[in-house]
């Protein structure tokens, strides 16, 4: 790969990408604002806090996953993590029954899904990042080939519902930022900040251990200890976002190209914001161009999913070259 | 002085190394021959704690390696590895700065970078300094990050096969400067390489440590070391070995 156009590290890179994300914020809460400005301020608001915290989140996670996995073209979604949403919420209904689904308290169950989620995760993560996960075919095969696993039984499961369970289990896996009730937004918000905390303290470990286990452990880093409180921080960041608003498999490696990309550096001091601003500024500029620009609904998981899929064959093609 | 005491490690059932014992001063070049899967680099990365034994015990100036805190160890000793996997897009100057990191956990200071500066310098890095290394030839980045394990300033460099992938000159470059850092001084360190071209460690070293399955089969000064007779044992190869002007000549006979 030939070096081409050498980048100025001065760039205020984060300050950029900040005023980038504010200006989706004013445009999202103030275009054509008119009529009752309380209640309409109120119900974008719910709806940007949603859209930030999301995108900033899996654009976190994403980041320190691809640190320890060595490699730029996996996500927690792609390795598996989403198919296990999907599987998990068809089992929920399966098990609960289509009524008893929608009954169950609505925080109790974020909560619940939340931990399962975070449980399930890290044991996912854990067995395809053990050995250094240096092996790239073997994760990318064994991520795959559990998220086919996953997705058929829950199809599986899916057929054996009837079609008002079904629809209930269509809603609960098609990602949505329409209905976030605000006290899941607020446990979202603290569990995120906190993770963002930890990850920012981590930041400078994630820099060593990106030069793979054996150099990191040379260098006196304590690999086994980073590597396990990077996946927890991936896996609670990323069961968080997921069980608020649904699977987004292509956001986060959009978000962490992007980031990749615009900070040219190595450093997760600005690595991890840069992705946690792109995520979200994705989500909220992506929103408004689909809500008030176009005027339509929840259309745009699937354009985030469509730009991240054509993203995500035009990095395996140009690797495989 | 590193002790390496009755160490064996098994892996996978395989008998790696096996009631392995030697002890090397602290100065000067050690190096380390034998053949393919004789225990060479196994036995580099138990005394750097890279890899746990299965018994016995190493100590480096004293510190239990096995019970030793990571950052102490890694400001003790220094290790090139045979492979670097990187994944972050890296300069040359990042990498040997990270070097440092055992010294700093953090920010870098003035003195550090001092360090990283001269190490550029001393491994021929200047020109390349803001070389991405996904840019550079295989024995570049080899360069690269020999210059890294200099940066940690450490008494102990260990290095395996770090002549792979370097042409003559920097092969010779190379181990000339390990020589000249390896005397007797105030910032003396001391080497311990592993090498397959015996004729540079008939060039170079002061000590040779013979290993053949996973055990030491002789170890000694250069020259006790380095003849006919232990050489052809080793590899199962009959070798040559000529003396003219003070140097060893190895060669394998036909």
């Amino acid at each position: 790969m030939a070096e081409t156009a050498r980048r100025i590290p001065t760039l205020p890179v984060l300050p950029l990408l900040g005023g980038v994300l504010a200006l989706g914020v004013v445009l999202f809460l103030g275009w054509n604002l008119s009529g009752p400005v309380g209640f309409i301020l109120e119900l974008r608001v719910t709806k940007l806090v949603a859209l930030v915290l999301v995108g900033a989140g899996i654009g976190m996670a994403t980041v320190l996953f691809q640190t320890l996995a060595g490699s730029r073209l996996l996500t927690p979604g792609i390795v598996g993590f989403d198919a296990l949403f999907v599987f998990l919420q068809t089992l929920l209904v399966i098990s609960l029954g289509g009524l008893g689904y929608t009954m169950l308290p609505p925080t109790a169950k974020f909560l619940a899904e939340t931990g399962i989620l975070i449980v399930a995760a890290m044991a996912l993560f854990g067995v395809l990042l053990k050995d250094g996960a240096r092996d790239m075919t073997r994760m990318i095969l064994a991520g795959v080939i559990l998220g086919v696993l996953l997705r058929g039984l829950a199809a599986l499961g899916q057929r054996t519902l009837d079609p008002s369970e079904f629809a209930v289990v269509q809603q609960a896996v098609v990602a949505s930022f329409n209905t976030v009730p605000k006290d899941q937004l607020a446990i979202a918000a603290l569990v995120l900040l906190i993770a963002t905390t930890l990850s920012l303290r981590l930041a400078g470990r994630m820099d060593v251990a990106a030069l793979g286990e054996r150099t990191a452990r040379s260098l006196g880093l304590n690999y086994r200890r980073t590597a396990l409180q990077a996946l927890a921080l991936v896996a609670a960041m990323s069961a968080v976002s997921t069980a608020l608003v649904g699977p987004i498999t292509f956001l986060g490696l959009l978000a962490s190209s992007l980031a990749h990309h615009v900070a040219g550096t190595h450093r997760h001091a600005v690595l991890l914001p840069a992705a946690a601003l792109i995520g979200a500024a994705i989500l909220v500029y992506g929103q408004f161009v689909f809500e008030r620009l176009l005027s339509m609904q929840s259309s745009l998981a699937l354009l985030v999913e469509f730009a991240g899929g054509v993203l995500f064959l035009a990095l395996v093609l140009r690797r495989a070259r | 002085m590193i002790r390496i005491d009755q160490v064996g490690l098994t892996l996978h059932g395989h008998d790696i190394l096996t009631d392995v014992s030697a002890e090397i001063p602290k100065t000067g070049i050690t190096a380390l021959i034998g053949p393919n899967g004789a225990g060479k680099s196994s036995l580099l990365h138990c005394v750097a704690g890279l890899t746990r034994t299965s018994a016995g015990r190493i100590e480096v100036d004293g510190l239990d390696i096995a019970a030793a805190p990571d950052l102490e160890r890694a400001r003790t000793l220094a290790i090139l590895t045979q492979s670097q996997a990187v994944s972050s897009r890296l300069k040359v100057e990042d990498l040997v700065a990270f070097g440092r990191w055992p010294h700093h956990q953090g920010q870098i200071t003035a003195r550090d970078r001092d360090i990283v500066d001269e190490a550029l310098d001393t491994f021929g890095l200047q020109d390349l300094r803001g070389r991405y290394l996904d840019t550079l030839s295989g024995g570049q980045r080899q360069r690269a990050f020999v210059a890294m394990t200099h940066a940690q300033s450490t008494g102990w460099l260990l290095l395996d096969e770090p002549l792979n992938a370097l042409d003559p000159r920097y092969a010779h470059d190379l181990m000339s400067r390990l020589h000249a850092m390896s005397r007797p001084g105030p910032d003396s360190r001391a080497v311990v390489i592993v090498v397959h071209d015996l004729n540079a460690a008939a060039a170079w070293a002061d000590r040779v440590v013979a290993m053949k399955d996973g055990r030491v089969v002789a170890a000694g000064p250069r020259d006790e070391v380095l003849t006919e007779t232990t050489l052809t044992g080793l590899f199962d190869t009959p070798f040559g070995v000529l003396s003219h002007a003070n140097r060893l000549f190895i060669f394998t006979n036909g």
